[in-house]
């Protein structure tokens, strides 16, 4: 009963644990560059990364529908049923459940990115279809839409649109031509990722209208384009990710154009707010602010590479090497785990702040977390440039070859990833310790 | 507000409309990337039913461990050696105990993306306005 009543808490809470299971299966991945045989014969990378993407992924999902619950608790609109949120959230944890334990015992889907045994897409379809009936329960009524009902609107829609089309290929038709399943695959990766912004982009304009008291924000005309411009990105910036595929040359026109308009209004906006907040409001707020600071620094970084990789001429050098993979780790730990990790902040422990915010434990590892994303952001990245230059160079050595003298790099890698490992982990315990002291 | 949910509809028509249009593409094509192997087929249902992907890439599309397979049956001795790392393993990569048909099924999937096209970026010039063509 009393889990039923605080379901919001226990979405975040649930979504924490996830984190900390991520980090931990990525840690145990990455030591596989510098120790080929690391659990190899017990577990292998075959399992570990697919672990590690999708403790990620729940970790995102399961957040931002806590953290759209929790926004609508806090608006003061709880149209939603209890029930149903308890529903899905028991759907997705089965979901968890038996996609690990078919990694265990190596069944795999075997798609790109976020794969998995497709019988478990049922109960993951099943709880998303919950949380629609109860995100329009609650949104119907609500008179004029500010930008970020909208924004968690599209999430929502695009999320069940693309987690469907991610299934086509068990239809031997969309299979069997390799370029259009391709093609389709990275159009649903893309825009999967697209769908899960658009929610945790909306919970943090609903926490900036209300770190700021400024509700003019979210109603803004200049909002509303930028959420256009993000829309449009959403929907057809996907195929900056396969220029170097042999499809129709305007698919690929259609990513780079759409991609060079990315971002650009987010920043604006967030500059816009931030000179609006005063000092109460930033003290009232301590911990969501800091956390959002630090997530517009990371727009900032990744808006820029973002960018450049999207510029086809650059992209080539860029392409299937690890610059990809620390632009996804910038994004998905500098951009949509601080989001969380404010929304946390906010609604697990909300008259903790202040008090938190002066540990001093607390603090190492608030700033030991942003320092290590960047020297493990800043190492992703050299490792890209190198192997950029490998798979550009006339006289190519082995594969195996470049990957032995990579590993200095991929020393610095596993270190800085370990030392984000337990400064995440260190936040996510203060933020639970309290947080069930509470209850 | 109305005016909002007309551009957002629009957008979503397009967008629909968009992925239709990429869903039929294998249909005005002459065939060239469709696989007509059922062996082929299956073979693709061999690479995902292993994971294949999880180390390896197609078009540098995928892991990041082991290297891009596009084009191996193209190199010398492409084909023996990836059979004999599938059965043996090597570095990071476990032994697999693929049947004979399983194997037979990935090498002729490896086959069809050998001739879908090349993997190597060396091949594209990159353009002053941003774009890549072909060399």
């Amino acid at each position: 009963m009393k889990l039923r009543e605080t379901i919001e808490k226990n979405y975040l809470r649930l979504a924490l644990f996830m984190l900390v299971l991520g980090l931990l299966f990525g840690v145990l991945s990455a030591q596989i560059y510098l120790f080929p045989n690391f659990l190899r014969a017990e577990i292998g990378f075959q399992s570990l990364r697919p672990l590690h993407v999708s403790s990620v992924m729940f970790w995102i999902l399961i957040g931002a529908s806590g953290a759209i619950y929790s926004c609508f608790k806090s608006i003061g609109i709880v149209y939603y049923s209890k029930h149903l949120a308890s529903l899905q959230l028991l759907f997705w944890m089965i979901a968890i459940a038996g996609i690990f334990y078919c990694y265990k015992y190596k069944s795999f889907g075997g798609r790109e990115y976020w794969e998995f045994n497709p019988i478990w897409a049922l109960p993951i379809a099943g709880g998303w279809v919950i949380f629609i009936v109860n995100f329009f329960k609650v949104v119907k009524h609500i008179k004029t839409w500010p930008v970020y009902v909208w924004m968690w609107m599209t999430g929502i829609l695009v999320f069940m649109f693309t987690f469907i089309e991610n299934y086509l290929w068990v239809f031997p038709y969309f299979r069997s031509n390799f370029i259009t399943d391709m093609t389709m695959q990275w159009k649903v990766n893309g825009s999967l990722v697209g769908a899960w912004n658009q929610l945790l982009y909306g919970a943090s304009f609903y926490l900036m209208e209300k770190i700021s008291n400024n509700s003019k924000v979210a109603q803004s005309k200049l909002a509303f384009i930028m959420f256009f411009i993000g829309l449009t990105n959403l929907m057809f910036n996907w195929s900056h990710h396969i220029y170097s595929l042999p499809t129709a040359q305007y698919i690929r026109h259609v990513g780079y154009i759409v991609s060079m308009t990315e971002w650009i209004f987010l920043i604006k906006i967030i500059y816009n707010w931030k000179s609006t907040v005063n000092e109460v409001q930033k003290h009232f707020h301590y911990l969501p602010y800091r956390f959002l600071m630090m997530m517009d620094v990371w727009v900032f970084i990744n808006l820029f590479q973002a960018i450049l990789m999207s510029i086809p001429a650059i992209n080539i050098y860029t392409h299937g090497t690890h610059v990809t993979v620390a632009h996804a780790m910038g994004t998905t730990i500098g951009i949509n785990s601080m989001i969380l990790f404010a929304v946390c902040c906010e609604f697990l422990i909300p008259n903790d702040n202040f008090t938190i915010a002066k540990n001093k434990l607390f603090t190492i590892a608030f700033w030991g977390t942003q320092i290590s994303l960047f020297v493990f952001w800043i190492v992703l990245n050299t490792i890209g440039i190198q192997k950029g230059i490998w798979q550009q160079s006339v006289t190519q050595i082995p594969f195996s070859k470049m990957m032995v003298s990579l590993r200095p790099y991929f020393l610095v890698f596993s270190v800085s990833g370990t030392a984000l490992m337990l400064f995440m982990i260190v936040i996510v315990f203060f933020i639970l310790k309290i947080s069930f002291k509470k209850n | 507000m109305i005016k909002v949910f007309h551009i957002y509809i629009g957008l979503f028509v397009i967008f629909i409309s968009y992925s239709i249009v990429i869903y039929t593409t294998p249909l005005f094509l002459d065939g060239n990337n469709n696989i007509n192997n059922n062996l082929a087929i299956d073979g693709r249902l061999v690479w995902q039913k292993y994971n294949c992907q999880s180390c390896h890439q197609l078009y540098s599309l995928g892991g990041y461990l082991g290297p891009d397979l596009t084009n191996q049956l193209s190199k010398e001795n492409g084909e023996l050696i990836l059979k004999n790392i599938v059965q043996s393993g090597t570095g990071a990569m476990p032994k697999f105990n693929l049947s004979d048909t399983e194997m037979l099924s990935l090498i002729e999937f490896l086959k069809h993306t050998n001739e879908t096209g090349k993997a190597d970026l060396r091949q594209f010039k990159p353009n002053i306005d941003g774009t890549i063509t072909k060399k």
